[in-house]
């Protein structure tokens, strides 16, 4: 029995339109990071990823829309779109849908002309996105804090196995907003320059925002130049705290063993991680402990935070695919913004881009709430 | 793979009560849910002062898991391996549009970080894993209403892939004062057969 994949991608943000060329930008270490000074987003300028309003609109329009649409609609209806359109696959019974964000339209609360109030609850919104594209099946929204969009693979593929589907459409996406940008300011956590993922002199986190869609299946007939299957998956509790990481790394630790055990791989088979690296203090340093812990100091590792910002729901749906295409293109591509290791424990940080055969990666997340998820990816043979 | 599972127990919290396998425990009517949800801390004896740092949703979802936990009859702890699956329509928007109402006011556009970590579903999902020390597979889904098939298909699928030996699953849903609690847990053993109309009958049992 083959183990599902994943197959079309598309990614929206400040790098581009479609995955294609936000990795080419990546792969460039362009990062999609400017300097806002913008009221209607903070009181002060600040780092953050945001995309273009114009060329949103001129792409959505596009799409030939019936009605109106919030603005983070739009970016996940274009991010589905490009993974809807070139699978040509009947939406039927058998096909789910997920929507991973953490706030969805939480703008609308602060604008509450433009929209019916229900438009904030994230059923509303995955109900738009259903009836956009005629899905048949009932959206399942997953809102699990950061790890959300890497956990939205995780589901897709445990319900394919399930048989409940045999195709998952997953689309994610949170935008940048004073609710999101306010809040981690009163954490202290947001870096005033850009962000240092594992870095000596990091000094807090950047907020952007994309949309990512990806379609898993198990079925031949649409594996892609570039599909990756899911060998194994998990999502562990740190039963700690509620927003401070675990000072052993304990649900990331073991998120990252139950993956390794379903996949009957040891950390040695492991050629990348494409870790969370928010570049915090405590975020990188809990994460440097779980490395060890699990035996995965020499991987060669990289936060993707320096291009994007954290872009919560949908940053684990968003590096995954970068993960995706790094192994198509057998690139180690840097983590942009890092000088010198700033935590305690040997992390093996990818410093220039690099050229080199890798097979299998690991991908992690850690957010609120202890939560956390790991899965494992391998190229397939095609 | 597809064993037969079972209900081992469930819990509800709705309409001035908290009921434990259909059986009443406590009923007390209060005007509002923070004063109702207090009476049953109070009358479980509870003893758990971080209770009162939470917002509505957590506190609910946390009383639920501690009536039903308590009273299964079943050691809760780590080598267990419970899962947590719960669901709502509200997500945290109770919270969040009071934190949004926090932030219009420019004199106080910083606001406390202990509101906001609450402006996520699945904080309630870390305080009762932090009560009961489950290191274990945690997710928050979204539904327009309670969706008996995709908690079955979804707990049933952590069991059968052995990523957990029992699953605590179910809805929890705050806003304003109106709540709706209703956990259960999934497990290879117990007398009543896990099956989508069996949950959607017990969710509705008043």
């Amino acid at each position: 029995m083959n183990n599902p994949f994943l197959s079309h991608n598309s990614i929206i943000s400040s790098l581009g339109f479609d995955s294609a060329s936000v990795v080419e930008g990546v792969s460039q270490e362009v990062s999609g990071l400017k300097l806002v000074d913008n009221p209607e987003i903070a009181p002060h300028p600040l780092y953050t990823s945001l995309i273009d309003p114009t060329l949103l609109q001129e792409r959505f329009e596009a799409l030939g829309p019936q009605k109106e649409y919030t603005r983070l609609e739009k970016m996940m209806l274009l991010a589905l779109n490009g993974t809807v359109a070139p699978a040509q696959l009947g939406l039927t019974e058998r096909v789910g849908l997920i929507v991973s964000t953490t706030k969805g339209n939480i703008d609308l609360l602060s604008d509450q002309d433009a929209f019916p109030r229900e438009r904030a609850y994230l059923a509303a919104l995955a109900q738009e996105i259903k009836d956009f594209f005629g899905f048949k099946t009932e959206p399942i929204v997953l809102s699990n804090a950061c790890v959300s969009g890497i956990m939205a693979i995780s589901v897709a593929k445990r319900l394919i196995n399930e048989k409940k589907f045999d195709h998952v459409f997953v689309v994610a996406g949170d935008l940048v907003t004073p609710f999101i940008i306010s809040g981690f300011n009163a954490f202290q956590a947001l870096s005033t320059e850009q962000c240092r993922p594992y870095c000596k002199t990091r000094s807090g986190i950047n907020i952007g925002e994309v949309a990512a869609s990806v379609l898993i299946t198990k079925n031949p007939k649409f594996e892609i130049d570039g599909s990756v299957e899911i060998l194994g998956d998990g999502s562990c509790n740190d039963a700690n705290h509620i927003s401070g990481p675990s000072r052993t790394g304990e649900g990331l630790y073991r998120s990252i063993r139950s993956a390794l055990r379903e996949a009957r791989l040891s950390a040695d088979d492991i050629d990348y991680i494409s870790a969370h690296g928010t570049a915090t203090q405590y975020n990188d340093e809990m994460e440097s402990i779980a490395f060890d812990r699990a035996g995965l100091a020499k991987a060669p590792l990289n936060s993707l935070k320096g291009y994007f910002g954290h872009t919560l729901g949908a940053s684990g749906l968003l590096e995954t695919i970068i993960g995706m295409h790094s192994l198509r293109q057998n690139t180690l591509f840097a983590s942009l913004g890092f000088r010198e290791l700033g935590v305690s424990l040997p992390l093996n940080i990818i410093k220039k881009t690099t050229a080199k055969p890798i097979d299998t990666f690991l991908k992690t997340a850690s957010g609120f709430g202890g939560s956390n998820t790991a899965a494992i990816f391998k190229k397939m043979k095609g | 793979m597809n064993t037969d599972y079972f209900i081992e127990g469930y819990c509800h919290i709705k309409n001035n009560r908290v009921l434990l396998n259909g059986e009443p425990l406590f009923t007390e009517k209060k005007p509002d849910f923070a004063s109702f949800i207090k009476s049953v801390y109070q009358h479980f004896e509870t003893d758990y002062p971080k209770f009162f740092k939470m917002d509505k949703l957590s506190k609910l979802a946390f009383m639920a898991a501690d009536v039903l936990l308590k009273n299964s009859g079943r050691p809760v702890n780590e080598e267990e391996n419970m899962a947590v699956v719960l669901s709502n329509r509200a997500s945290s928007l109770d919270t969040d549009r009071r934190y949004q109402e926090s932030i219009d006011d420019p004199d106080n556009f910083y606001p406390s970080p202990a509101v906001f970590v609450y402006t996520l579903p699945n904080i309630c999902i870390g305080e009762i894993s932090i009560r009961h020390k489950l290191y274990s597979e945690n997710s928050f889904f979204i539904f327009d209403k309670f969706n008996a098939d995709h908690l079955w298909h979804y707990s049933k699928s952590l069991i059968n892939h052995k990523k957990a030996d029992a699953v605590l699953c179910g809805w929890v849903d705050v806003e304003g004062d109106d709540y709706d609690a209703f956990l259960y847990i999934v497990s290879p053993k117990g007398d009543d057969k896990h099956k989508i109309e069996e949950i959607t009958r017990l969710y509705f049992t008043q």
